[in-house]
């Protein structure tokens, strides 16, 4: 059993339904549809499929040694660090997971047309990359800063035929992406499924997201008692909506013994106006159908977040892992845009691997977790998603540097 | 308790329903978003409005995220934002008009979070004080989480809510129950300011969600009646018109033509209410 209740999409007090009425006969009947189809076998092998030839699952566990050794080095700690390389998934990120399981859903609902919101352009990608593949018509919504920050990723859309739609309007970036994406799914319910990205949303998304992503934590799992011959001491992700983090938290929720932390960005510093700590620095409110904890003002106005990664600048997050902070079970950590720029280069120096700025902040955050280990524990990162999309921004703030 | 028509309290919305319905004609109900463009210009909108023919007044409390509006009251929260609008602002907004016209209904328009935030008690008592007479949250359904219905109720504030077409009869039942002056049914799957449908669906749908209802409340019409011609339609079947963003429009040309919004808004209205008879 685990240790979160889930009774009417509900995390303790978070969660639930918070949204216009257009769209609760809708939500009621993805939810019904998500509780059938997850027990369906037909289903559910036809998802095993697609994991395994399409997404190209399972993803390895690598063993990270030149890491700890530099952890080793810094901190005196000797750990084991591995990674769960989720970079290596079809379209360079976790997000695919998720979108293979929705668009069969949306497949089972008939519905005829998909959508989606990105920040990062990852999910944009993937939903874009799915609906090409089962041959529906495709439409996404992204923060024209997003646009910008990511270009890449916007060519990926075209070219898979997706429809991207620059968002202007409140801070142009996820949280605005999203209300579009919401507008959309109201005025075309009938007709349109909406691929959400994340554990966040109305329910059933963060339940049905975060099953969807818990092959992470499955395999990790398997993998890590494979390599150790026991459970790790600790799992580390970052936190944007927080779906990577609870694919791999899914695994290890109920075991007591396994430390999870999620990191959060903290931009310029939490200290400043300019994060996206929402666990760490918000408060309990109402995002985009969910009651969660959010960044917004004491008139209960929406901050704006800020982070160097897009799919981490977002002023709220799942509410299961609102309950999992309250509840203590898990612990959110923060990095700054220029630790996680200084862990994406460590990685790419030590492993060969150059992490998403996102996933860069979880890799940043193994020095604070190394302080709370003792000598011979390990601990599973999972790195959500590859640098390439990157690019742009990291040759920005390290120019010179790299190139000498 | 719930907010029934038998409730102990008098409530001005039913009072405005009951004296249109005396008088053979049909209320109309104005929507505009408050401090949209400033706090004072918006105090005289609304008086204005009040003055030139509407019956029950939504003021929209301008949120940063408003996911289901469209372009033009999102434009107008942004104006509204901008010139210091919010929650608070609003809740002041309600006190000024309220001081200056004991009669005029007002239903304070918004989304949860500004609620949530504030508390949902300390919510219902500062707006019950500031002389609002109900409330209409967009992203709150009542059946989903009970607290603010039950919340309102308790300050003797009514429960507007708002009713869809894709809305299942059992919601319908259910939204009704707890619902207070007027049941809102919004006339298409869309978002604020989209095109109005073809109207025998939302005559029907009406008097469908009458049948539901048991007749308790009146029924309401909204989203996407921009024109005279369309309120004077809508009035045909409907207990009440709600006319939002062409309202909204009205006030956002006037500020950018750099003229008083004022009296094209009263004549707007005056329209309004002429052709609805
Ligand atoms: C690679 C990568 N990791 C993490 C995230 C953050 O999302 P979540 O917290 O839902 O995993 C994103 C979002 O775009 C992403 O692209």
């Amino acid at each position: 059993m685990s240790i979160v209740p889930q009774s009417h999409g509900r995390f303790g007090p978070y969660g639930g339904r918070y949204v216009s009425e257009t769209l609760m006969p809708a939500l009621e009947e993805l939810a019904d549809a998500w509780e059938h189809f997850s027990f369906d076998p037909t289903f559910r092998a036809e998802l095993d499929r697609l994991l395994r030839e399409y997404v190209g699952r399972p993803t390895p566990l690598t063993e990270a040694a030149r890491l700890a050794e530099h952890v080793a080095k810094t901190q005196g700690r000797r750990l084991r660090v591995f990674l769960k390389r989720e970079d290596l998934c079809h379209t360079g990120s976790h997000k695919l997971n998720n979108c293979v399981g929705q668009i069969l859903l949306a497949q089972r609902l008939g519905k005829q047309r998909i959508i989606a919101e990105t920040g990062a352009g990852q999910h944009g990608v993937a939903t874009a990359t799915v609906a090409a593949l089962f041959g529906l018509p495709c439409e996404i919504y992204m923060g024209a800063v997003d646009v910008e920050r990511q270009s890449l990723n916007v060519f990926r859309m075209h070219l898979l035929g997706a429809k991207v739609h620059p968002v202007k309007d409140g801070t142009a970036t996820l949280k605005d992406a999203m209300n579009e994406a919401m507008r959309d799914w109201v005025t075309n319910v009938g007709t349109t499924h909406y691929v959400l990205g994340t554990v966040a949303g109305p329910h059933p998304y963060p339940t049905m997201v975060g099953e969807l992503q818990s092959v992470i934590g499955r395999e990790a799992r398997a993998q890590i008692q494979a390599a150790t011959g026991r459970l790790p001491d600790a799992c580390l992700a970052c936190v944007g909506g927080g779906s990577n983090a609870m694919g791999l938290f899914r695994g290890f929720i109920d075991d007591p013994g396994v430390r999870l932390y999620g990191v959060e960005a903290a931009g310029e510093g939490i200290d400043t106006k300019h994060h996206a700590a929402t666990l760490g620095k918000g408060r309990p409110g109402v995002l985009h159908g969910a009651r969660s904890y959010v960044l917004c003002d004491d008139d209960g106005q929406i901050d704006e977040a800020h982070s160097i990664s897009a799919g981490l600048d977002y002023p709220g997050v799942g509410p299961e892992h609102s309950y999992l902070r309250d509840s203590g079970r898990a612990q959110y950590l923060s990095a700054t845009d220029q630790e996680a720029l200084a862990a994406c280069r460590l990685l790419a120096r030590c492993e060969g691997i150059i992490p998403a700025l996102e996933s860069a902040h979880a890799v940043a955050g193994l020095p604070r977790v190394a302080e709370q280990l003792s000598d011979g524990a390990s601990v599973i990162i999972n790195i959500s998603g590859r640098g390439d999309k990157d690019m742009g921004t990291i040759a920005k703030h390290f120019g010179a540097e790299v190139s000498s | 308790m719930t907010n029934t028509p038998g409730r102990p309290f008098p409530s001005r919305i039913a009072g405005a329903f009951a004296r249109a319905r005396a008088q053979g004609r049909k209320t109309l109900v104005l929507y505009l978003t408050g401090c949209d463009p400033d706090f004072d210009t918006s105090r005289r909108l609304l008086l204005a409005a009040a003055q030139a023919g509407a019956d029950v007044l939504e003021l929209g409390v301008p949120w940063s995220d408003p996911s289901a509006d469209g372009p033009a009251i999102q434009a107008a929260m942004r104006r509204a934002l901008a010139a210091g609008g919010g929650m608070a602002k609003a809740l002041d907004l309600c006190r000024t008009v309220r001081a200056a016209n004991p009669e005029i209904p007002v239903v304070l328009f918004g989304y949860a979070n500004p609620i949530f935030v504030r508390g949902t008690a300390k919510f219902a008592a500062q707006a019950k004080q500031a002389g609002a007479d109900g409330v209409l949250c967009v992203d709150w359904p009542p059946d989903e989480d009970p607290e603010l219905a039950q919340t309102l109720a308790q300050h003797a504030l009514d429960l507007v809510p708002l009713i869809a077409p894709t809305s299942t009869p059992e919601r319908v039942k259910a939204i009704a129950a707890v619902a207070g002056g007027f049941l809102y049914y919004v006339s298409l799957t869309g978002i604020t300011g989209s095109q109005l449908p073809n109207l025998d669906e939302t005559s029907a749908r009406v008097r469908q969600v009458r049948e539901l209802s048991g007749g308790r409340l009146p029924v309401a019409v909204g989203f996407g009646i921009a024109t005279p011609a369309d309120a004077r339609a809508v009035a045909g079947f409907a207990d009440g018109v709600v006319v939002g963003s062409a309202a909204v429009r009205v006030i956002e040309r006037a500020v950018a033509a750099g003229r008083d919004p004022v009296p094209a808004l009263e004549a707007f209205v005056s329209d309004l209410r002429a052709a609805m008879g």
